[in-house]
Order: structure tokens, then C-alpha cells, then sequence
């Protein structure tokens, strides 16, 4: 017994850091911005000031500004465009690279060389000026007699900007799609070969089914982050969310109610928002899993 | 045929960092609209132009980016070490329970958290500091780095444990002479990912530093950004390249480990 004790001490030892930065700065912060959120608090008045506003905030964002519903908008058509397209791209090219070659090896890295490069205000600082009036795309459309615009002041087109430059990431699924590619067992290609089974039947049949746990691992990973893109948008619109609007992504348009408006309460409020929307979000995609999600039998 | 189209593929993909990287030794006259990867005319002079572009040197933005990344490796390293071998291999009390929460805190979307810690790190007037950006991984709040460790730590055999504590160790003698030196592996992959994250990270580092002298390489680039017109192209590119070469290096040096990385634990790069 006197083991077990030890133990259970030496336990919470080791958990002590943890526990502490879990109750001090996770849980009682989100506590205390769940509080925040009915208030008035601004950041530059005296807490003295502060006024219960009950729901006012939640009001207001639903009822009372149109920027708010245009970030909500926003984010939604950008994850719901980018993560397929991801998906697909890193699925594509994983499928591709499936060949034990010595290449390959190298050509994986290349593909995944965006993913670490990709998050960085650097990046974002490039990709602003090749997708400007006098940025690299335009002058390869002009190479096919195509005069470009300045992508990133259309309205219509600065989004997509924001799209491409989160599929370009695709390299970190597709490095989780090719080790899953791997955990297929060949007898199953074989025996199905023999029974003469076309490559498109093999795909829809064996592959994808077989896939299917880490499909819906990056579909779970993806959309969260999806939902979550904050530097390229900030840095592509100059931290503005325009032109009109049409890149406020959601946690941009919250670092603005936040850091620029000061309006704490109101930020606080969206945070909530978020991230019961996130929840709700991984929920439905958890829900759907039992329907195409298949875990062979032999784990 | 296949190796044709990866090869296509791989040059839409690597395109624009190539592009990056030649646009940064263009003179100012030729970035207008030039879909040429290398310049015609190779100057070095965005380099110094663009070090010295703010009132501070970029010396100084990279010396606070590398403090801060540094501290941040060590950190997440002990404190995630330290949780994880908690939660794998020691029983105490609840322990289901805090497992439970550490992988709800996984899910937990970071921008949730910056308003209350915003207010609550001014209260310790830590505002303009390093700090509230290293004491929290201090705490081990870098939940995806212990799920690492200890999945890691299952995969070490219960036998050996077993023999220390035959020979008379204790729960710590057991971590520090069998868990640690075993742990190498995860520890690496760990020390890599908290350094390109944290070099990459630029919302928490907007908000904690202000003063010129305190920032960090992404929020000075941030700065570029109202610096407009063309003469700042050049420059800008520069330092961007510059800002790269430490996340490149590590790439070159570590890819194989970064790759496995990922595989085991779907971490994002």
C-alpha cells in the first residue's frame, strides 16, 4: 500500500506544471471571459466602470453588425471551399508518390516543404505581392495574352487568394495519407486483381474504404484549422479583412473587436461563439463517421 | 508518364519559394511583373537595405525571435516530459479524468484563449515582455507535444521499469534514469516542432510585443506592410528569405524525423 502512496504523490508531482497552467491559464481565463462576455469591459477603462450588459454582445453580433455576419460568412465559404480542396490535393498527390522509389523519398519532402514554410508572415508577405497587380501570376497570364488583375483588392477574388495559399499546404495530410497508404494490405489489391477488378473498382473498393480512418483524421484536423486561418489573412488584407470585407475571417475580426477596438466584452462573447461552433462542427463530423469510417478488423 | 506529372506538380508547388528567393537579389526595376525566377542583373543590396529598413536592426528582431524560441523549446521539452510520464506511467487518483481534459485542451481552439489571458497576463503587467509567451509552456500548455510523449512512452516496455524498481528505484529514479534517456526520440521531435511553430507564430507575438526593441522577425515584417510602393519590394523579400533559413535548415537537416513526426501524431507543420 504504502507503494501505491508514493506512487499517487509522485503522480501529482510530476502533473503539478500541468495541472497548474490547466486550472491557471486554460480553465479559469475561459471562465472568466465566459463572465467578460456580459460585460462592457474595454480594456482602457477602470475595472470600476465595468457594466453587467446581460446579452447584449451576443445580440449585437447576430442582430446589430453586418460585420460580424460577413466574418461568419466569410470563414464558413473559406473552410467549406479549402478543405476539400486540401483533402483532394493531398490525396491526389499521395496516391501519386505511392511507389517505393528512391525519388519519391525526396519528392515527398519538396511536398511538404509548404507546410512548414506556409504559416509564416513571410510567406503571407509573398504570396500578397505575387497575386498583386504586378505580381508573378499576372505575368504568366500575360503570357497567355490574359490581363490579371490585382487579385488581392477584388473583392470577388481576394478570398480565393487565401484558398490557394492553404491548399499549396497540402503536404502535411498527404504525408498522413501516404503513411495510410502503406497500412493497406497488398493481398487484399492482389486478390482482387485476380478476380479481375478494374483500377477505378480497386480505388472505390479497396483503397478508399481502407483509407477511410485517415481521411476522416484530416478532415477532423483540417476543418479546425480551416476555421482557425488568422496570418495570411491578416497580412494579405494589411490587417484590414477588405477589400469590403471579403477576407475578415472570423479570428481576425476578433483580434479587431479585441486589440484594435479594445472591446474586450464584445471579443469575448465571439470567442464563445467560436467556440461552441467548433465543437458543434467537430461533433457533426465525429456523428458522420460511423456511416464511412470502416476500421478493418485486423487493427 | 506518373513521373512527369509529379515533376509538373512539383514545380507549381515549389514555384513560389523559388520565385522568393530570386525575387529577394532583384534590383527594383526588374520585380515589376517579372514571372523570371532569377534576376538578369543579381544584387546583394536588398540584404543590407532591408536589415536596416526600421529604426532598429533586423539583429536585434532575429536576437528576440531566437530568445524566445529557444526558451520555448526548453520549456515545452521539461514541462511536457514531466506531464507525460504522469500520465503513462504512474496511477494516482483522477487520473482518467485529467487525461480526459489534456486531450479536450488538444481540440480547444487557441484564439478562444487570448482575450482572458490578454487581461490576465496586463494584471501581472507582463504586457511588452517575453513572458506571456514562454510561462505558459512552462505549464505545459502545448497539450499535442504531451499526447506525443505519451504515446511514445507506451512504446517503451513496462520490463524495464519493472527491473529498476526490483533494483529499488523510486517513480523518480525510474523517470530520470530510464524514462529520460529513452525519450530521446520524442524529445527531438518535440524541441523541433515548438521551435518552428514558435518562430512561425505571429497572433501572440502581435499582441504581447510592442516596442520596436521587444519584437519579434514576423511582426517586423508585419511592418512592411505600411511601408508601401515598389522601393520596398526588394527589401522586403530579403528579409523574408532571411526570416525562412532557420525553419529551412531545420527542414534540411531533420526532414526524415519531421515526416515521421507527423506520421505518428498528425501534427501540423
Amino acid at each position: 500500500m504504502a507503494v501505491r502512496r508514493r506512487e499517487g504523490i509522485a503522480g501529482y508531482t510530476f502533473l503539478s506544471p500541468w495541472l497548474l497552467g490547466l486550472f491557471g491559464i486554460t480553465a479559469i481565463p475561459m471562465i472568466g471571459s465566459l463572465i467578460l462576455s456580459f460585460t462592457n469591459y474595454d480594456l482602457l477603462s477602470p475595472w470600476s466602470e465595468l457594466e453587467w450588459v446581460g446579452v447584449r454582445n451576443y445580440a449585437r453580433m447576430f442582430a446589430d453588425d453586418p460585420h460580424y455576419v460577413e466574418a461568419v460568412i466569410v470563414t464558413v465559404v473559406f473552410a467549406l471551399v479549402a478543405v476539400p480542396l486540401k483533402l483532394g490535393a493531398a490525396l491526389g498527390v499521395a496516391l501519386l508518390l505511392n511507389r517505393n522509389s528512391r525519388a519519391n523519398g525526396l519528392f515527398r519532402g519538396l511536398f511538404y516543404l509548404p507546410s512548414l514554410l506556409g504559416g509564416s508572415v513571410a510567406l503571407a508577405l509573398v504570396w500578397r505581392a505575387m497575386w498583386s497587380k504586378d505580381g508573378a501570376v499576372n505575368g504568366f497570364l500575360g503570357l497567355f495574352g490574359i490581363e490579371g488583375m490585382n487579385w488581392i483588392n477584388e473583392p470577388d477574388w481576394a478570398l480565393s487568394t487565401l484558398v490557394v495559399l492553404a491548399v499549396w499546404q497540402f503536404g502535411a495530410p498527404m504525408v498522413i495519407f501516404l503513411a495510410g497508404l502503406k497500412q493497406i494490405p497488398a493481398e487484399l489489391y492482389e486478390a482482387a486483381s485476380v478476380d479481375g477488378a478494374s483500377r477505378a473498382r480497386l480505388f472505390w473498393h479497396i483503397t478508399l474504404p481502407g483509407l477511410s480512418p485517415v481521411i476522416f483524421f484530416n478532415l477532423v484536423l483540417e476543418t479546425i484549422n480551416g476555421f482557425q486561418g488568422f496570418t495570411s489573412a491578416y497580412v494579405v488584407s494589411g490587417g484590414t479583412g477588405g477589400p469590403v470585407d471579403s477576407t475578415l475571417m472570423y479570428t481576425l475580426y476578433l483580434y479587431q473587436a479585441g486589440f484594435t477596438d479594445y472591446e474586450m466584452g464584445y471579443a469575448s462573447a465571439m470567442a464563445w461563439v467560436f467556440l461552441i461552433a467548433i465543437a458543434v462542427i467537430t461533433a457533426i463530423v465525429f456523428s458522420t463517421g460511423k456511416f464511412w469510417v470502416h476500421y478493418g478488423d485486423q487493427s | 508518364m506518373r513521373k512527369v506529372l509529379i515533376i509538373a506538380l512539383l514545380a507549381i508547388v515549389v514555384y513560389p519559394i523559388v520565385w522568393m528567393l530570386g525575387t529577394s537579389f532583384k534590383p527594383n526595376d526588374e520585380i515589376v511583373a517579372s514571372i523570371n525566377l532569377w534576376p538578369q542583373d543579381p544584387t546583394l543590396g536588398n540584404y543590407p537595405e532591408g536589415w536596416s529598413s526600421m529604426d532598429v536592426g533586423f539583429g536585434t528582431f532575429f536576437a528576440n525571435s531566437a530568445l524566445i524560441a529557444g526558451l520555448t523549446v526548453v520549456a515545452n521539452c521539461v514541462s511536457c516530459l514531466l506531464a507525460a510520464y504522469a500520465f503513462a506511467r504512474l496511477r494516482f487518483r483522477a487520473r482518467k479524468l485529467w487525461f480526459a481534459l489534456m486531450i479536450g485542451t488538444l481540440l480547444l481552439p487557441g484564439h478562444v484563449l487570448i482575450v482572458p489571458q490578454y487581461i490576465l497576463f496586463k494584471q501581472f503587467d507582463w504586457i511588452n515582455t517575453p513572458l506571456p509567451l514562454i510561462i505558459p509552456k512552462l505549464l505545459a500548455t502545448e497539450a499535442f507535444f504531451i499526447f506525443l510523449m505519451v504515446q511514445f512512452m507506451r512504446g517503451i516496455p513496462k520490463e524495464l521499469d519493472e527491473a529498476a524498481v526490483i533494483d529499488g528505484c523510486g517513480p523518480f529514479q525510474v523517470f530520470l534514469q530510464v524514462i529520460l534517456p529513452l525519450s530521446k526520440p520524442a524529445l527531438v521531435t518535440t524541441a523541433i516542432f515548438s521551435f518552428i511553430w514558435t518562430w512561425n507564430d505571429f497572433l501572440t507575438q502581435l499582441i504581447y510585443l510592442n516596442d520596436l526593441e521587444n519584437i519579434t522577425v514576423p511582426v517586423a515584417l508585419r511592418n512592411f506592410l505600411d511601408s508601401t510602393g515598389q522601393t520596398s519590394l526588394g527589401p522586403m523579400f530579403a528579409m523574408s528569405v532571411l526570416s525562412l533559413v532557420p525553419v529551412f535548415l531545420f527542414f534540411v537537416v531533420f526532414q526524415r524525423m519531421l515526416v515521421q513526426g507527423i506520421n505518428t501524431t498528425g501534427l501540423k507543420g
